[in-house]
């Protein structure tokens, strides 16, 4: 099969450092201690726990329910007892704590009941459901909720789905063992991704440093019977990117802030497609994927993980050399220090590297920037990292945006190639959280503007609108009394001379004017005396033949009403009301 | 002759560029100070007067009209910072002290349901009625303190807004480099 293939701009090649976990085959983690599974291990909507302390679970039993449609639903790893739901360390830089599960488990791994299903049976609106209800998210490393991108586009047609091994990132392994040990049930899973997306062609991308990988999938695509074509492209950091492996294999380059999907592309990693497979054809949930061990250890090696798995146990596994002073998660190029060791393993953990100065020596301190544009030539982006990198040290972030900062994929290939050693992807990260808060912070200010605006508007709509029915009730009250005083002067006029009768007009206006008089007073005097029932009626009632201690509670009430700067009860409480 | 057509042809110019510019005065009015607009932007909408001024906005007019610019507390120095730049004035130190970003909070076992609070709020983010018990929309909340002091039973308190993964951001990379304390020498 020979094929054209394209090329990115920028890359490098760092030591690729793979060997060292290929030589044994996958094994299976044992059961650890206890099980701390996050519930928000995905892009989106945080799960909502649906367990309790003190539940037994089984296990691939739901505990956190998907909140909204991008969000994936989290399971028990094993069987056993949930011990608490509470806030733990995450494998987050921040090293802050997130809603988990504690689970303990009994030893027992007994599953719940699972439904195997032929996908083919089911429509795409299901099959989508399902993978949902199943927890099986992107696990290349963005952990995006897969069911969310298997919805093809209206207007744009499917052209080629991308399938992600390239797996280029130096140290990490799992995805290649994957690819040999379970070629099978990976193309199956492809199978189902192609037959919801619909696409013309599907390209299996693989780096050409993983020649068995490569060969695996070939001899499984073709024993399925499938016309995937598995393609090796030349192994240079960072070839996984999503966007450099579709520029690779289709030559299509992805715009700035536009999707794959907006040229007819969409992107897959292996490993989500195999948990797919298993999701759908097993009923088995995610609640497990391969880690690969190494670094600083004796006996680098791919393990099966159940997720919730603290890390520290893990390692202990490969037994690590004892100038281990820390775990790295992910590569050694987009991964970073774990806060502590015992933070648990989550979907987005492909890689741990136990952490010695020996493997990564401290790199020397930073140097100026000397412009000589080697990060330019390096981005795969084709972005300009030192423009980025002077903005973001002046904090100047309008600036970086125009710089299309939003479009750095942090794969630090310029702070690898950079001679000064400028740690650049941190600038980047720390413009874009910068420019995030900030972003935030305006939404937050425009509500309460928008809402302090209508508060003020109601006010006055308000006062309006009593003004109004005061101004009404009044003249009604007028008009009425009027009208009953001129209705009595005109029976005491009914027995005048008729003489008199021709003419009450000039009569009536004084008369009226005096009874609009009369009937203000009237209202006003009827007022006073409503106001005076009123404070009647407030005033405290009982208060005669009290027993001695009645008196003195009530006097000790009256006391505590005073010392809390209440109004003393002979005033009316409700002048507020105006 | 030729003086009567050089006025004349002035006169017509004058009249032209008038009527022009009489037409564009109308058309193109522009309703409000855009400086207000831009000074309000700034600002953090939380509507809390301590600045002096019942709100925001009265607030913008008032710098616009030459008022000090660090009057804002829970806009920080940063507002401060901002207000310059885009004034063109001298950066002044924070007129109060810098408060981190809070939220009240209603203790329901001693709320009495007075609904006073609920007057007092800038943005209607306390739901409740005359008695019932009173409750504050944590997310519409602007932290500006203003429902404290009508409580009758004392029964609101600010608390600290915590950082959690969602709001966390990455440090400033690089470190300030401070003269270190001199050692008297023994």
């Amino acid at each position: 099969m020979l094929m054209n293939l394209f090329k990115f701009k920028g890359g490098v090649k760092p030591p690729t450092n793979k060997t060292q976990s290929l030589g044994l085959p996958i094994a299976m983690a044992p059961m650890p201690s206890r099980l701390v599974v996050p519930l928000h291990q995905s892009i989106g909507g945080t799960p909502r726990p649906v367990v309790e302390a003190g539940d037994k679970v089984l296990k691939g039993q739901l505990i956190g329910e998907a909140d909204g449609w991008i969000s994936a639903a989290v399971h028990a790893p094993t069987s056993g007892t949930v011990v608490e739901v509470a806030m733990h360390v995450q494998p987050h830089p921040s090293g802050l704590d997130a809603m988990c599960v504690v689970i303990e488990p009994d030893g027992k791994d007994e599953w719940i009941v699972r439904e195997p299903v032929d996908y083919k049976s089911l429509t795409p609106e299901q099959v989508r459901e399902r993978l949902q209800q199943a927890g099986v998210v992107g696990l290349g490393g963005a952990v995006f909720p897969t069911h969310g991108k298997l919805t093809a586009s209206k207007t744009v047609p499917m052209e080629e789905m991308v399938v992600n091994g390239a797996e280029c990132e130096p140290f990490i392994t799992c995805d290649d063992l994957l690819m040999r040990e379970r070629a099978e049930e990976v193309v199956r899973g492809i199978g189902i991704f192609r037959d919801l997306l619909q696409p013309k062609k599907v390209l299996i991308g693989i780096e050409d440093n993983k020649p068995e990988a490569a060969a695996a999938m070939r001899a499984a695509v073709e024993a399925v019977g499938e016309d995937f074509e598995v393609i090796q492209v030349p192994t240079l950091y960072p070839a996984g990117g999503a966007k450099q492996l579709i520029r690779v294999l289709t030559g299509k380059e992805v715009p700035a802030s536009k999707r794959s999907t907006d040229l007819g592309v969409q992107c897959f990693n292996v490993a989500t497609a195999y948990t797919a497979w298993r999701a759908i054809a097993h009923g088995e949930p995610v609640v497990s994927r391969l880690v690969t061990i190494t670094g600083n250890v004796h006996e680098p090696r791919n393990y099966e993980v159940l997720i919730g798995t603290p890390m520290d146990e893990l390692l202990k596994l490969a037994t690590p050399h004892p100038d281990t002073d820390g775990i790295v998660m992910g590569g050694p190029m987009m991964g970073f220090l774990v806060p502590q060791p015992d933070v648990p393993v989550v979907k987005a953990t492909n890689c741990l590297i136990a952490h010695s100065d020996r493997l990564f020596p401290p790199k020397a301190p930073e140097m100026p920037c000397i412009r000589c544009g080697s990060c330019a030539q390096a981005c795969p982006h084709e972005l300009q990292p030192f423009e980025m990198y002077w903005f973001s040290r002046a904090k100047n972030f309008g600036k970086t945006q125009e710089y299309h900062i939003f479009d750095c994929i942090e794969c630090g290939c310029c702070s690898f190639v950079c001679p000064s050693r400028i740690p650049l992807v941190q600038y980047f990260r720390f413009a874009k959280s910068e420019i995030w808060a900030r972003e935030r912070e305006k939404n937050a200010a425009d509500q309460a503007k928008e809402r302090f605006e209508f508060k003020q508007y109601r006010e006055e709509r308000e006062k309006a609108e009593k003004a109004e029915k005061l101004a009404k009730a009044a003249a009604a009250q007028a008009a009425k009394k009027a009208a009953e005083a001129a209705a009595a002067a005109a029976a005491g006029e009914v027995p005048a001379p008729a003489a008199e009768a021709s003419s009450p007009a000039p009569v009536a206006a004084p008369s009226a004017a005096d009874a609009e008089k009369a009937a203000k007073l009237a209202t006003i005097q009827a007022a006073m005396e409503r106001a005076k029932a009123q404070r009647e009626a407030a005033q405290p009632k009982n208060t005669e033949h009290l027993t001695p201690e009645q008196q003195r509670a009530a006097e000790e009430i009256e006391s505590r009403r005073a010392t809390a700067g209440l109004v003393p009860p002979e005033t009316p409480v409700n002048e507020k009301s105006e | 002759m030729d003086i009567l057509l050089a006025i004349a042809i002035m006169a017509l110019g004058a009249v032209v560029l008038g009527a022009a510019l009489g037409f564009a005065s109308i058309k193109f009015k522009v309703e409000g100070d855009p400086l207000i607009e831009k000074i309000e932007a700034i600002l953090p909408q939380t509507q809390c007067g301590q600045c002096g001024y019942p709100g925001c906005k009265p607030y913008a007019e008032a710098i616009a009209n030459g008022e000090e610019i660090n009057k804002c507390p829970p806009g920080g120095t940063e507002g401060v910072q901002r207000l310059a730049d885009l004034l063109g004035r001298e950066v002044k130190p924070l007129d109060a002290e810098e408060k981190p970003k809070q939220v009240a909070i209603i203790d329901e076992n001693t709320c009495i349901g007075c609904t006073l609070c609920i007057q007092a709020c800038p943005v209607d983010a306390i739901i409740g009625a005359a008695k019932q018990m009173h409750v504050i929309i944590g997310q519409q909340c602007t932290g500006c303190e203003l429902c404290l002091p009508p409580c009758p039973v004392e029964c609101i308190h600010m608390e600290v807004i915590a950082e959690n993964i969602d709001s966390w951001k990455w440090k400033y990379p690089v470190v300030e480099i401070k003269a270190a304390p001199i050692k008297e020498a023994a």
